[in-house]
């Protein structure tokens, strides 16, 4: 069975979580591997979910937001934009690639453009395979452990990486 | 100023006389032109109609041998011009003609990449020497001379890409810096008959006689061009005109060749004395 | 209806949690396994009933809700249909009636979101089962919260004085709410006080209008302020605080009653200036009125033109000739601040450029009109008093007019403009009375929907004006035969008749379209409203809530909204001012309790949060060292909350909790 990415999205309510429902309502098909949580502002999303839904498995985040100068609160999504752009430094440090995290602008109207986005992107994460960061962090744990017990133990200090 | 220069057959054959008067024009500007080397056929007209990916890759040729030098290409023929545009962009929008033609071009060790821009003389003349730079050449200008500006259809449809695509205005201003006074021609972008003078004359002698008809009617003493096929037709085919419809006896020259005349340069070496209706009318009062 | 129910028993510490999946009739249950998502729901922690459904929001299904609540003694809810944009209120007040706090429930979008979006069932059920656990997840961790209710002033601000915003004011004054109507031309009126007559019953605009118009002017309830523009706009719904500029007309409102001596005393003895409200076919002074209608009848100065303000020279007998002192050459802008609670945009729209369709010829040749022009043209009081006549006085005998002039047209306007079949029918009917010309429409469909419009067009087709179906390709002064000598050409190719014609005419009238106002992008962003693709001011459900923006408190009104005719423009305007009402006569406005707070204790007082709140809702009590916000102010954006890094801010109904745990659901196995 082929890859299904598994993605997490956050719509802001005002203009793409409207564009996701005006999606529905025109009847446009898309991929079905994302799922969105709503917050009332792009200007919520903390970094801190978008690394905490990797941490739980995702293999994309996508954010969404209103266009610059759209903000339904004047000027969240431009807080957004700041940082986000300091998360995607995070994230390459982290070896999640880019395409993984997108942060869209996706106004009201733009259902059509849902469509486009999330096409695009379950595309992409496709192509770039599973990220399994929960099982990354076993891998790292387990490695933790083995060198937690190595230096506990009376064993020489010399040791081959582990990987 | 330096520009890499795509002749195309036309320029070699029955365009000679716009070969001529175009390089001769650029030379006297100080615009060098470096003809592209080994070119071949743009891959407009037959090749279209049988098998477009072969067209692109003809087309494909002349664009990857350009892309060598990061020059501008200068396509003075009006289907040289939109063939390779047409090229560039279905090799930009469509993947799998990309793919086919890369192929056919790695064979002959070639690289396409899409860097270079294919322009039409008027675009270089108007937007890069300017036309206050132009104006300053004129030495004797074309003063009591009337024009009907005739573009054809090549240069704005379907990529209309410097200038209106309904009106379009560039020859006029370039007639207009040389001194000569053009005539309000609505038939500016009007089909010449193309192929079909040709194919189906009965077609194609009626669509240049149109033309021919109201840029006399308009008073003008010469219908300017910048296209080989569109003074082919109209200069060619006046003899048939003339059976068929009436004679109109209109001199049909190139943009360069009357902006070369107000440069000073000599009939001779502008080609005019090429044509078949002959074009001595644009020569009085020198 | 399966029963995933029996006797469930509770293990400790979770809250008893109901579950409920909609059928939508076939909208969901036709792509998502709603028994089989139930089931699956049943076995979540927490989860005591687990129930699908045919119409959750139908009035059994919220009685079951409220009965299950009682029955099962539930502490959350969650409830899995459509958008919560449609019916999260409704269960909300489920909630409630079971006597459960309305916030301790959480809706699932299984709909819009997935059943409508996706064709794989076995997909949609999945994700649908996903969005339940990640509402089950988060619901635990709802705190329960009340609606604050703040109160609503009366007042009413009308932006736009044509048709739209006149019946919108009206009616809202004579329901007995105090009205300021800002229109930004020197008198109200709007397009439709430069028409002659409306289509299909032929009756004079001006006739139904002006009454409507002196209306607005006299009446108690209404301040009118014309030649002014709002540039500003502060607070939410109930509570807007508005600046407006009224830009100075040199001539002081209140002392002009519109006698015109000044017109005749001015230094110009001639009109010689272009009047744009003629369309630029009659000429004015620098001091003028647009019409004799004009509301308020009050002459302006046009400071470009008039010789005072160009040299500072004039002998000013205008302002000699005004017994009453009302000219005032140096009035200045004036800015003025109102208070209201709700707010009605019907600013209108323009008419596409012809310019932009250059093959038509308009700007080129003197023969091709706009139909703005000729509206002006075949109206009585306009620039010939009624004569069809030429640039150049000749009277036409043959005029052509091409339908969808930068509509329905791929490469300027995509969208019909509704109105220019029916007002290029009008046109054509008065050109031939007026004229007697031979009269051409050149269409691609006739769209007469509405009441009488058929009827109408059926009569024109039995005056004797002409139909050609066909999109003309180029109007051209080329001629091919000695009768088109001196015509405009138009050709076309005749789609019914199968060949390409040539029709040749004297005048050639361009049906333009309708298009968004050239600064509707700022005048939405000014309101905090929002734009469709094309530029038309976005209602907040194309049926159901036409009148409504998703800025509660501002309502739209006419053509703004999108191109339409009179009477809709009129229905619309009527509809705005009833849900303006509503808002008003409710007395109160409950708000979303999504407000953030600072939990005291953990504010470490580093500020951060401060400058990010763009309500400056955000202050630091300096005498504490802690952040406080007011949550009055605050409209629940949550900025400062993702901000915060001692995560002391908390956004009621997003606090961290609850994303991390629908996190946790959306992913979870």
């Amino acid at each position: 069975m082929s890859f299904e990415p598994k993605i997490v999205a956050f719509f802001c309510n005002w203009c793409t979580y409207t564009a996701a429902d005006l999606a529905g309502v025109s009847r446009l098909k898309y991929a079905p591997n994302v799922r969105v949580i709503r917050v009332m502002c792009s200007g919520r999303v903390d970094p801190q979910f978008v690394m905490d839904a990797f941490a739980k498995g995702a293999d994309g985040v996508l954010l969404g937001g209103c266009h610059p100068g759209d903000c339904h609160y004047a000027e969240g999504n431009y807080k957004t934009l700041r940082r986000m752009r300091m998360l995607n430094r995070m994230l390459k440090d982290m070896g999640i690639e880019d395409g993984r995290f997108r942060l869209e602008w996706i106004s009201g109207a733009e259902g059509e453009k849902v469509k486009v986005t999330v096409n695009d992107m379950v595309a992409k994460v496709r192509a770039l395979g599973p990220l399994d960061m929960p099982g990354k962090f076993k891998e790292w744990d387990k490695e933790i452990e083995e060198l937690e017990a190595h230096v506990n133990s009376d064993a020489p200090t010399e040791v081959a990486h582990a990987r | 100023m330096k520009y890499l220069y795509f002749p195309g057959c036309s320029l070699k054959g029955t365009g000679k006389a716009y070969e001529e008067s175009l390089l001769a024009v650029f030379r006297a500007l100080g615009v060098e032109l470096k003809e592209i080397d080994d070119w071949n056929c743009c891959g407009a007209t037959a090749y279209m109609s049988v098998d477009e990916a072969k067209s692109y890759a003809l087309a494909g040729r002349n664009l990857a041998i350009a892309e060598r030098e990061e020059l501008d290409v200068i396509a003075p023929c009006s289907a040289c011009y939109l063939g390779l545009n047409k090229a560039q962009k279905s090799l930009q929008d469509h993947p799998e003609i990309r793919a086919r033609v890369t192929k056919a071009l790695a064979a002959a060790g070639l690289e396409y990449h899409g860097k270079v821009k294919v322009r039409h003389p008027l675009d270089v003349l108007i937007n890069d020497v300017g036309l206050d730079a132009i104006a300053k050449r004129i030495k004797s200008p074309l003063k009591g001379h009337k024009f009907a500006p005739y573009y054809g259809c090549q240069i704005v449809r379907p990529f209309a890409s410097f200038d209106d695509q309904y009106d379009p205005k560039t020859m006029d201003k370039l007639l207009a810096a040389a001194g000569a006074e053009n005539v309000t021609f609505p038939l500016k972008t009007r089909c010449c008959g193309g192929s079909l003078t040709g194919t189906v004359p009965e077609v194609g002698l009626r669509l240049a006689y149109i033309i021919l008809k109201e840029a006399k009617k308009r008073g003008a003493e010469a219908v300017v061009t910048v296209c080989p096929l569109c003074q082919f037709n109209l200069d060619g085919y006046q003899d048939q005109i003339a059976r068929k419809f009436e004679a109109v006896d209109m001199p049909v020259v190139y943009f360069t060749q009357v902006l070369g005349l107000a440069m000073g340069l000599s009939a001779d070496e502008l080609g005019l004395k090429r044509s078949i209706i002959s074009a001595d009318v644009v020569l009085a009062g020198r | 209806m399966a029963d995933n129910n029996a006797n469930k028993q509770q293990p400790n510490g979770l809250p008893r949690i109901g579950f409920y999946i909609c059928h939508c009739g076939s909208n969901i249950a036709g792509t998502i396994d709603v028994a089989d998502v139930a089931k699956y729901a049943a076995g979540l922690p927490g989860v005591v009933v687990s129930r699908d459904y045919k119409y959750m929001c139908s009035d059994p299904g919220q009685e079951m809700i409220a009965q299950d609540i009682r029955e099962h003694k539930l502490e959350r809810l969650v409830v899995a249909a459509c958008s919560p944009n449609l019916h999260e209120e409704t269960f909300r007040k489920a909630a409630a009636k079971g006597g459960l706090n309305s916030f301790f429930f959480q809706m699932v979008n299984i709909r819009e979101h997935a059943s409508w979006v996706h064709e794989d069932k076995k997909a949609a059920t999945a994700k649908a089962k996903d969005l339940a656990r990640a509402a089950v997840y988060r619901v635990r961790f709802h705190k329960a919260l009340e609606k604050q209710q703040v109160p609503v002033d009366p007042n009413v601000l009308v932006v736009g004085g044509g048709i739209a915003g006149i019946h919108a004011a009206l009616t809202l004054a004579n329901a007995g709410k105090k009205v300021t109507l800002v229109e930004r031309e020197s008198t109200i009126g709007g397009h439709m006080a430069a028409f002659d007559k409306t289509f299909p019953t032929l009756d004079c605009a001006a006739c139904i209008l002006t009454p409507k118009m002196s209306a607005v002017k006299s009446h108690p309830n209404i301040t009118l302020w014309t030649y002014s523009e709002v540039s500003k706009v502060e607070g939410y719904v109930g509570n807007y605080k508005v600046t407006v500029k009224r830009k100075p007309r040199y001539v002081i409102e209140d002392l002009c009653v519109g006698c015109m001596e000044c017109i005749d005393a001015c230094v110009f003895k001639e009109p010689k200036f272009a009047d744009k409200f003629n369309q630029g076919l009659g000429k004015r002074k620098p001091v003028y009125i647009d019409f004799p209608q004009a509301t308020p009848k009050v002459v302006m100065i046009d400071p470009e033109t008039c010789i005072q303000f160009k040299t500072g020279k004039c002998k000013k007998s205008c302002a000699e000739a005004c017994d009453r002192k009302a000219i005032d050459f140096d009035q200045k802008e004036e800015v003025k601040e109102l208070q209201v609670g709700a707010i009605i945009l019907a600013t209108g729209f323009k008419t596409f450029d012809a310019k932009k369709e250059p093959h038509y010829g308009y700007g080129k040749y003197p023969g091709v009109f706009t139909a703005l022009e000729i509206e002006r043209l075949v109206n009585a009081s306009g620039p010939t008093s009624g004569e069809v006549v030429l640039r150049d006085g000749k009277h036409p005998k043959a005029v052509g007019i091409i339908h969808c002039v930068g509509s329905r047209d791929e490469k300027t306007n995509k969208w019909c403009s509704r109105v220019c079949c029916m007002y290029s029918l009008k046109l054509a009917h008065l050109i031939k009375e007026h004229s007697g010309a031979e009269v051409y429409n050149f269409y691609i469909d006739i769209r007469a929907a509405g009441k009488a419009y058929e009827e109408f067009y059926d009569k024109l087709l039995s005056e004797g004006v002409h139909f050609i179906r066909g999109r003309v390709a180029e109007v051209t002064d080329w001629a091919m035969t000695p009768e088109e000598e001196g015509k405009l050409v138009l050709r076309v190719e005749d789609t019914l008749a199968g060949f390409v014609r040539r029709v040749p005419v004297d005048m050639v009238v361009l049906a333009t379209g309708l298009e968004p106002q050239a600064d509707a992008q700022e005048v939405r962003r000014r309101f905090n409203i929002g734009c469709g693709n094309e530029g038309f001011f976005q209602e907040r459900h194309p049926k159901l809530a036409p009148v409504n923006t998703f800025t509660d408190g501002i309502f739209i009104a006419g053509a703004c909204q999108s191109p339409k005719d009179i009477p809709d423009t009129v229905a619309q305007a009527g509809a705005a001012a009833a849900e303006a009402l509503v808002l008003i006569d409710a007395g109160h406005v409950e708000l979303e309790p999504n407000t953030s707070h600072v939990v005291e204790e953990e504010c470490c007082g580093c500020k951060s949060c401060v400058p990010l709140c763009p309500y400056t809702a955000i202050t630091f009590d300096e005498a504490k060292k802690k952040a406080v916000i007011n949550e009055v102010i605050c409209k629940g954006c949550g900025v400062c909350a993702a901000a915060c890094p001692s995560g002391s801010i908390r956004q009621n109904l997003f606090e961290d909790e609850e994303i991390f745990s629908e996190i946790e659901g959306v992913l979870g196995k």
